[in-house]
């Protein structure tokens, strides 16, 4: 029988060390976002970090009270007897720098001017990323984590993770992610970007001050972006064309239920997420080529790595489609590096990693398992 | 600590295998012959395996493992990464298998196949009695059956010879024993080595 970790309590971790940023700007000090779950092992040997997504936060499991409506991003994965067992684990949640949930981001005050960051908050890179939750680890006193986790952009820092700090993490698990995005990837996300940038209300990433959101912007960019995450069947199967009222109208208002599932998403979306954040994440997933620094090649990089590795993808995602990860595989292999791989059937599309779905929870539990053998021995 | 046996036809691979190998499993099935291998012969092990709940085994047992169809080629593999590739009781199933043979001896040293031999004296008999056969090591009936690919002993290593490959070792079992005289006719299961000529 699984349950939840129940209700939970984020906490704010102030660092007060500067962190020099990939883009060559120096932040003086930040806050991050964190909930944990579990109990830290004497040994400190049993901490996994998950790391987030486009959108997703320090909220991965259970509830902030008895009220909520939905528990935290990730709960059918996370909680005690679940594939990620917080009665064997110490599971850190983390909101990444730029974030808009407490993290220090675009939208936090700037302590010199008091006010919002907004558009001189610095572009953020997976891998300054990675060195805040390096410093995370050490605030907790982890020298080692058991394990990094991570779906789409979170993949990837599991990926960058095992390369800048290959001593410091065990296992990466790297989900329906990518080694670097495609041109068809930037171009979305430049669309994306597009649709905040031109919002009237963006005001040069300084709306704030002006009392506005780019409300009609993050909305589109949404919309796009959850087309992406879904598969042709799945909207099919789901949607159809099903009409709101059963019959044409003639006109542009809301008929196709998928119209409005998607305007729904956009209008929930735009309440509560911060357009310069949404900007910044997507710049991160086109930054992000670990590569890079190697002639392009990913081979060299993950020489450097000397987790294991799990990757897994989903047949109908075509956002980071199974292609993506076998190619994460092969670079693996040809590195020489312990790797297993699974393609699971599903027609959730990339959004399957966050579903609940027993052959993928089999082989994330199984793989887990292997983890706490060697962790909590 | 004595480790559990293997069955009789993965056993003789083992036996093959020295300590230290590297050894490419395909269609693994749920680990056990690699798992076997990690323990007993600390051998660098991969698998690959088409079925999802067989890789979760694997993945179970520590094995590493790739979920894939090898009938699509084995790309992820570079030329000579292991010194043992090993196919076992699959040959008899694949569309493509010379593809798959070449294949072996690009990503390996050393191949070895397990099949189901056909001439073996009770599936002669049967189709001299005007049937399809049915054994122990061929258990389907013509209609359900995934096996598109028979061959023989000699077949088999014909096929070797096409392909500038050659047999450098063989065991041929009946019922788990192994058979020396009249192989051909009294084994109904090959294990054989092969390498390039």
């Amino acid at each position: 029988m699984t349950q939840s970790v129940g209700i939970v309590t984020p906490q704010k971790i102030a660092f007060e060390t500067p962190i020099a940023l990939s883009s060559g700007v120096t932040l003086p000090r930040y806050d991050l976002m964190v909930e944990t779950y579990g109990e830290l092992n004497a040994a400190r040997s049993n901490a996994i970090l998950i790391c987030h997504a486009l959108s997703g936060h320090h909220h991965v499991a259970g509830r902030h009270s008895q009220d909520d409506k939905a528990p935290g991003w990730w709960d059918t994965m996370i909680g005690p007897g679940k594939p990620i067992d917080t009665d064997r684990f110490f599971v850190i949640g983390v909101n990444n720098l730029g974030g808009c949930h407490g993290s220090t981001g675009p939208s936090t005050i700037d302590p010199a001017t008091g006010e919002p960051f907004g558009s001189t908050f610095p572009l953020v890179l997976v891998r300054d990323w990675v060195e805040t939750q390096a410093r995370l680890a050490d605030h907790f006193g982890i020298r080692q984590l058991a394990a990094v986790v991570g779906g789409s952009l979170g993949g990837m820092q599991a990926l960058r993770w095992t390369i800048t700090h290959p001593e410091r993490v065990r296992h990466a698990l790297v989900i329906a992610s990518a080694p670097k995005l495609t041109a068809q990837n930037i171009a979305f996300n430049d669309v994306a970007r597009q649709a905040i940038l031109t919002d009237p209300d963006f005001h040069g990433g300084d709306y704030y001050r002006h009392g506005v959101v780019p409300r009609r912007g993050l909305r589109l960019a949404r919309m796009l972006g959850h087309i992406t995450y879904l598969s042709d069947d799945g909207m099919g199967e789901k949607f159809g064309r099903l009409l709101r009222s059963g019959e044409y109208k003639y006109g542009y208002e809301v008929e196709f239920e998928i119209e409005s599932y998607l305007r729904y998403q956009g209008d929930k979306f735009s309440d509560y997420f911060d357009a310069n954040t949404y900007l910044l994440m997507t710049k991160a997933l086109d930054y992000f080529d670990p590569g890079r620094h190697y002639d392009g090649d990913l081979v060299p990089a993950l020489r450097e790595a000397q987790a294991r590795f799990l990757v897994v993808s989903f047949t109908t995602d075509w956002r980071f489609s199974p292609a993506r990860s076998r190619e994460i595989v092969k670079a693996l292999l040809d590195a020489g590096r312990d790797v297993s791989y699974a393609e699971i059937e599903s027609v959730h599309g990339h959004d399957a990693f966050l579903m609940e779905d027993a052959p993928y929870h089999n082989i994330m539990r199984a793989y887990m398992n292997r983890i706490d053998a060697e962790v909590n021995a | 600590m004595s480790a559990p046996a293997l069955r009789p036809d993965l056993q003789r691979i083992a036996d093959w295998i020295p300590p230290q190998a590297s050894v490419l499993d395909l269609g693994c099935g749920d680990g056990t012959l690699l798992a076997w291998l990690a323990r007993n012969k600390a051998t660098r092990n991969y698998g690959v395996e088409i079925d999802v709940d067989s890789v979760t085994a694997c993945v179970e047992k520590g094995i590493n493992v790739i979920h894939g169809n090898m009938e699509a080629g084995l790309t992820q593999f570079e030329d000579g990464a292991f010194d043992f590739v090993v196919l076992s009781l699959t040959i008899q199933a694949m569309h493509n298998v010379e593809g798959i043979l070449r294949e072996m001896l690009r990503v390996g040293r050393t191949g070895i196949v397990t099949f189901p031999n056909f001439g073996y004296w009770e599936n002669r008999w049967q189709i001299l009695l005007g049937r399809m056969p049915v054994s122990e090591t061929i258990p389907y009936q013509w209609y359900n059956t995934p096996n598109i690919h028979f061959c023989t002993l000699h077949d088999f290593d014909a096929l070797l010879a096409t392909l500038q490959m050659r047999n450098i070792g063989r065991v041929v079992l009946n019922e788990g024993q192994e058979i020396t005289v009249l192989p051909n006719w009294r084994g109904s299961l090959a294990v054989v080595r092969f390498e390039k000529v």
